[in-house]
């Protein structure tokens, strides 16, 4: 093991699925000679060269078309998009070409796509540039949607997204980007599977079941609550898309209290699938109501304060849990 | 460019009979209720996709918008596969999953069947792509309508072929109207092919009611591309003597200038042209157009005895099965995974919408 960045990390992946199969490429708006708007590909273009590392004109809709049609003769196309408040433009392509052409063709063609890129919203972007597209691709059957919060789930993810025959999002925390974390060594091949949730901590009076964002804050806030005597259990999901109902009954079965704080909005967001469930499957294991903790319903506003006050925070965390959890 | 050979004509000309005599049995079978959802005829534009298709190999892509039997069988789909697909049956060219408006057949290159106006137009690009990425020498073959041209996918997908110089003929087959919109109040060009200077690639304006303008021009084209990768852009001018779709009466043009156009018949004008030559004779032609009667009246008895997709498929084609690493394998068993219940919970089954199970192969 050893401490790379997010960003590291996810450039190994890259790397290491470029090199592996000839069928993989990286298409995007400044992928190559720029080395990513982020950085995440840097490097690649003087490794790979530009057959497999393609900058794109700003056409998320036609690129992503493109990666679908690549896909659909079998290459294995990594489609970056600037960050995922662009991929709506893209939206037509993501929802109704590459989630649909396996059933519309009755099992003959399969889209072996991943689509990646910053995602959620990133200090201060406004309303154009902070959506968390999670709840949006996960209501659309044929796609599968991880978001990784370390910098291993962000490099097992991606190569697992890559090697996957079904269209993949790979949601990156843009905020994360230059967080440090424990990375297996290069050498050692690190898929994570789609659909396992993670135990960030054992507790055993709440379980907070957070991704993305939420997840050092709920780490935080359980870290608060030690300090108040509240035993707090946190998930990552890792993956919206499949998702991991046993790791979350299981925790719900055993703390009997829930909260469930999402990067998104509340309206039809990730957490109301999951009190959907949990109140369905596991009704008599619930000793409180189900308590979310999401964005405010409204646009992003730029002002940093207004913008706080939207953001799921570790302050509101810790409020909806107190709320739930008598002292 | 080599010189026509008279059996790729009889056969193309027996191609353009099944097309119209699949389709008029289509049109009747839906009249009957036999056949849900849209269906849209092609009826008239024939010579189109015949041509394109006598002008390349059967290993070249074709895509197409939603107006899509006749590239299916004039790629070899049965007409058995493609009235099947009309009726939802299983033995249908997608399964019975895809509709009318959705036919694909991997076996003889055909990627659908897109009913998106202009959203396959990018897909198109993304073959040619593949075709320059490995190297290989095929073309791909875009149809669309007119209406295609005026949407941004379009435009995105023929500039990107164009800067990556692939190897896609983009054919746009104008028929003259987007549903009832005649090209004159949608599009700001007063001819349709010089889309094509706009992204520097060449255009060329064939007869579409013409199997040999389509043939030869395309042939020309193709040659060019094998030899140098590059897009081009086909204007086919050409007429469907049928409504936009079944449901459309097409009171939006006259009965004299659908007549006009049925003076041009693209299949009387290729047996005309043939038997002028002595290549075909009355009898000869009685006989083809039989055989393509037959052969749609026997696909509507196949359809009818065909069987339903079973239920139990139903989410069989969501995910493609997993044959690679990183396949989850919790997830895999979440179902006997429950965790213990406490008190008396009545559990009830899982309901169908489960995909994220079933995404990782769980369907037990």
């Amino acid at each position: 093991m050893r401490e790379i960045t997010y960003r590291q990390a996810l450039n190994e992946a890259l790397a290491e699925e470029i090199a592996r199969d000839p069928d993989v490429f990286l298409m995007g708006e400044e992928v190559a000679e720029y080395n990513g708007a982020y950085k995440v590909s840097q490097g690649l273009l003087d490794r790979f060269g530009p057959e497999r590392i393609i900058d794109t004109p700003i056409s998320e809709n036609g690129f992503a078309g493109l990666g679908i049609g690549a896909a659909m003769v079998g290459l294995r196309p990594i489609v970056e998009f600037m960050t995922f408040s662009f991929s709506l433009v893209a939206f037509d392509q993501i929802v109704n070409n590459a989630p649909n052409m396996l059933t519309m063709s009755g099992g003959q063609f399969n889209i072996p796509i991943t689509f990646r890129g910053p995602n959620g919203p990133a200090h201060q972007l406004g309303a154009t540039h902070s959506h968390a597209t999670e709840c949006l691709y996960a209501n659309v059957p044929g796609l599968k949607v991880c978001t990784p919060a370390t910098a291993r789930d962000a490099k097992g993810l991606l190569k697992t997204a890559v090697r996957d025959d079904n269209p993949v999002l790979v949601l990156e925390c843009e905020l994360f980007y230059s967080h440090k974390g424990q990375v297996e060594d290069e050498g050692t091949e690190l898929l994570i599977p789609l659909g396992e949730a993670e135990r960030k901590r054992e507790g055993t009076d709440v379980t907070i079941i957070s991704y993305a964002q939420t997840v050092p804050m709920a780490l935080a806030a359980a870290e608060q609550l030690a300090g108040e005597k509240i035993s707090v259990e946190v998930i990552d999901l890792r993956s919206i898309k499949p998702l991991d109902w046993p790791a979350v009954f299981g925790s719900v079965s055993k703390t009997h209290r829930v909260v469930i704080a999402e990067q998104d909005r509340p309206f039809c967001g990730v957490g109301a699938e999951l009190a959907y469930r949990i109140q369905q499957e596991i009704f008599d294991e619930l000793d409180a109501p189900i308590q979310r903790v999401a964005q405010e319903d409204v646009p992003m506003p730029y002002n940093e304060a207004l913008e706080k006050a939207v953001l799921p925070s570790v302050e509101k965390i810790v409020a909806a849990v107190k709320k739930i959890c008598p002292a | 460019m080599p010189e026509p050979e008279q059996r790729d004509e009889v056969e193309m000309l027996a191609t353009m009979l099944l097309i119209r005599r699949f389709e008029e049995r289509a049109s009747q079978q839906y009249q009957a209720q036999k056949i849900g959802g849209f269906c849209h005829l092609y009826i008239g534009q024939e010579a189109v996709v015949a041509g394109a298709v006598a002008a390349t190999r059967p290993d070249d892509y074709i895509i197409t918008a939603y107006r899509d039997h006749a590239h299916a069988l004039a790629r070899g789909t049965s007409a058995n596969a493609c009235m099947a697909e009309l009726f939802g049956k299983a033995t249908g060219c997608s399964r019975g999953l895809g509709g009318s408006m959705h036919y694909f057949d991997k076996t003889n290159h055909m990627y659908g069947g897109h009913a998106i106006v202009g959203a396959h137009v990018p897909l198109a690009t993304g073959m040619a792509f593949a075709s320059k990425y490995r190297k290989d020498d095929r073309v791909t073959l875009c149809f669309f309508g007119d209406g295609a041209i005026n949407q941004g996918g379009f435009h995105e997908a023929l500039n990107l072929a164009g800067l990556f110089r692939l190897p896609v003929i983009f054919i746009c087959e104008n028929n003259f109207f987007a549903m009832g919109t005649s090209v004159k109040r949608s599009t700001s060009l007063k001819e349709i092919v010089n889309r094509a200077e706009g992204y520097d690639m060449p255009g060329e304006v064939v007869d579409g009611m013409n199997f040999r303008d389509v043939r030869d021009k395309l042939s020309e084209i193709v040659a060019s591309i094998r030899k140098d990768p590059h897009p081009a852009f086909v204007e086919a001018r050409t007429y469907r003597y049928r409504g936009h779709s079944m449901s459309d009466p097409a009171s939006y043009r006259t009965k004299e200038e659908l007549e006009q156009y049925r003076l041009e018949d693209p299949i009387t004008r290729l047996r005309a042209q043939l038997t002028r030559e002595g290549k075909l004779t009355n009898e000869q032609f009685d006989q083809l157009d039989k055989r393509a009667k037959d052969e749609a009246m026997a696909s509507v008895k196949f359809a009818e005895q065909s069987a339903n997709p079973p239920l139990e498929d139903l989410y069989d084609y969501t995910y493609a099965e997993q044959k690679v690493e990183g396949e989850s394998s919790s997830a895999r068993g979440s179902r006997s995974t429950q965790p213990a219940k406490r008190g008396s919970s009545t559990k009830k089954s899982r309901r169908g919408a489960d995909t994220a199970a079933s995404a990782n192969g769980d369907k037990a």
